[in-house]
């Protein structure tokens, strides 16, 4: 068995009596896993963050984070758990080195312990020659940096990120990814993160519970749950015409094959192991393939299929929260 | 856990951090420092010296035409005699003769009051912005929270309230016959209990508040009522009995009140008890009910 470093069972929060923002969520996430959250703008992801971070009182349900109930001990579970936000909460007004310490002292650290510490994240996320800059010169890369920097000051067993890339491009994107796997490397970190980025569940989480409307509708791995929609598609054309369905159809691992003209459908498990083998037959029986594609399918499409919404109004969800924070960052400047 | 270990057991370990942060948000920003400062001059400046009150009163009567009736030889001694009534009713009106002092002691209160209103504004910040959240997930007091807003902003408040005291000095503030060096502890000690009262009251409108327009709004409608319906401009004794109800509730008349009692009257003792008993209690209360309140509100 191994050890849960985070239990929640029917966990439920309403706000106002009437908007259930997280409704009966259980699931448990085992030491060292990167568990995420994969869900449309709405679905209750923060809020469900908010109430494992014990920012809110649950309505319902139990939860308990490095073995401490939220409920009972919130001053334990604070102090065991990093917390990265959605917002840059880091103060404008400070410098990046003065935002980590400050976080230190929230946590209670020894100055020296912390001043420490800080030196090794900011080396860590390659912020060591703007630390002493205000956060305000930051761009939006420097300052998630900085966040995921401040969320390790303690050391947490449990880091929560709450969509950690929100509003930044691809090549940033990619590069706060390195940063989170290193860090975890690092420090052997369990993690919890939300996201509606499919690429990025993809290629950080062992396991993703898929949420919407404040359930949970499915728990798994991201191949299995990429394998549920019925394995990869593999299309080739050969340079004869004579027909090879059969013959495709034989190898082990292909589940169905559609024919049109010299060109073939075929949809098959385990697409890079399946594919070596059909081309193998094809050849020893004399065709010669002239065209390959492989596809596999993205989580774009599970999460299409069990939260009956598309990606593009998430997308779009998301840049109205962009605009809006950044009008909000311009009032504030006045 | 090794981590843990490490952390210091202190309830309020992170009350100084947080009100350091507020404070050198402040004392880091050039402008934002110099407006602290030029602010109140310029206030004491206009207020002060541009509402020339005692000048109505002692307006030569030389300038007036000579009463028909008297003769010449007597009117020095008619002009000193108006000069003399017209200096005694200022004096038994203000309880000073000199209005500017009068006034510059009422802008200690009214600088307070608007240093205080800050302390509202920055927590509706933090909650907008999302620091209120990080802090809240992290080991830190609640009420270290809503102390180190309160706290950080006593310390401004005090900050500008002596750099008006010595603006006003410098410009002519006259202490009155009574004053010695040690009663300027009194006075801080007024001012502290206002600004720490006020501050609590400002967060404790500000802690549901998510937008700082509504938070704004509901400042502007209160300032300068609260200072009209004070003494810091005007003695209370002339005003109409319904606006003599609401000063008598005003914390600002009372720390006006023992103010000038420290610097500029004859103390009355047993009405400077009543300052303070009235000044103690209003921060007791207010402080213990912001906290609560924060406590509530911090935790949903």
């Amino acid at each position: 068995m191994s050890e849960e470093i985070l239990e929640v069972d029917g966990l439920t929060k309403v706000f106002n009596g009437t908007l259930t923002a997280v409704d009966h969520v259980s699931f448990s996430v085992a030491k060292g896993e990167v568990f995420g959250f994969l869900g449309p703008n709405g679905a209750g992801k923060t809020t469900a963050i908010h109430v494992l971070t014990t920012v809110l009182k649950p309505t319902e349900g139990k939860a308990s984070v490095c073995g401490y109930d939220i409920s009972a001990n919130p001053g334990e579970v604070r102090a065991s758990i990093g917390v990265v936000p959605q917002d840059y909460t880091s103060d404008e007004d400070l410098t990046g080195y003065e935002n980590i310490i400050l976080c230190g002292d929230l946590y209670g650290i020894p100055r020296e312990v912390s001043k420490q510490r800080a030196e090794e994240l900011l080396k860590l996320v390659e912020l060591t020659d703007a630390k002493d800059k205000k956060v305000e010169n930051y761009s939006g890369g420097m300052r998630r940096r900085l966040e995921l920097a401040c969320g390790l000051i303690n050391r947490p067993t449990l880091l929560f990120l709450d969509e950690p890339t929100l509003g930044l491009d691809v090549q940033t994107r990619i590069a706060v990814w390195k940063y989170i796997r290193l860090m975890r490397e690092e420090y052997n970190m369990t993690l919890f993160m939300t996201t509606h980025y499919l690429e990025e569940a993809d290629s950080l989480c062992d396991r993703i519970a898929i949420i919407d409307n404040g359930k949970i509708v499915k728990i798994g791995k991201p191949e299995v749950l990429k394998a549920s929609l019925g394995g990869d598609i593999m299309e080739i054309t050969l340079n004869d015409d004579a027909d090879a369905t059969k013959l495709i159809s034989k190898v082990k691992g292909v589940k169905g094959v559609k024919k049109s003209g010299a060109a073939y459908r075929i949809k098959l498990m385990n697409g890079e192991e399946t594919a070596p083998e059909i081309m193998e037959t094809l050849s020893s029986a004399g065709h010669k393939v002239i065209k390959l594609a492989l596809t596999k399918p993205t989580l774009d499409e599970v999460y299409l299929e069990y939260t009956g919404r598309s990606m593009r109004e998430a997308q779009e969800g998301a840049a109205d929260v962009m605009r809006q924070r950044h009008i909000l960052r311009r009032a504030r400047r006045r | 856990m090794g981590s843990l270990n490490q952390v210091s057991k202190s309830r309020f370990h992170g009350l100084w951090a947080l009100t350091n942060r507020e404070l050198k948000k402040w004392y880091k920003a050039p402008f934002l420092l110099l407006m602290a400062i030029i602010q109140p001059v310029i206030w004491i400046g206009l207020f002060g010296k541009a509402m020339n009150i005692q000048a109505i009163f002692s307006s030569s009567p030389t300038s007036l035409p000579p009463p028909p009736d008297i003769p010449p030889q007597y009117l020095p001694a008619l002009q000193e005699w108006i000069a003399n009534i017209s200096n005694q009713m200022f004096q038994g009106a203000f309880g000073t003769s000199d209005y500017f002092s009068f006034m510059a002691i009422g802008m200690l209160s009214f600088v307070i009051m608007f240093a205080t209103m800050f302390s509202g504004m920055s927590i509706v910040w933090d909650r907008r912005l999302g620091f209120l959240n990080k802090v809240l997930s992290t080991p830190v007091a609640r009420a270290s929270i809503v102390l180190s807003k309160v706290l950080s902003t006593v310390i401004r408040a005090l900050i500008q309230a002596s750099i008006v005291l010595i603006v006003a000095y410098l410009l002519g503030l006259q202490f009155g016959a009574d004053f010695r060096l040690w009663n300027l502890f009194g006075v801080f000690a007024a001012l502290f209990l206002m600004s720490i009262g006020f501050s609590s009251l400002f967060i404790m409108i500000a802690i549901r508040s998510t937008r700082w327009e509504t938070h704004m709004a509901v400042m502007n409608l209160l300032n300068l009522p609260l200072l009209f319906t004070s003494n810091s401009l005007f003695p209370t004794s002339y005003m109409p009995d319904w606006l003599q109800t609401v000063t008598k509730i005003n914390p600002i008349t009372y720390t006006t009140d023992a103010v000038r009692q420290l610097t500029l009257f004859a103390t009355d003792m047993q009405q400077l008890t009543l300052d303070f008993t009235f000044l103690g209690i209003f921060a007791a209360v207010f402080t213990t009910i912001g906290i609560l309140l924060s406590w509530k509100y911090l935790s949903r």
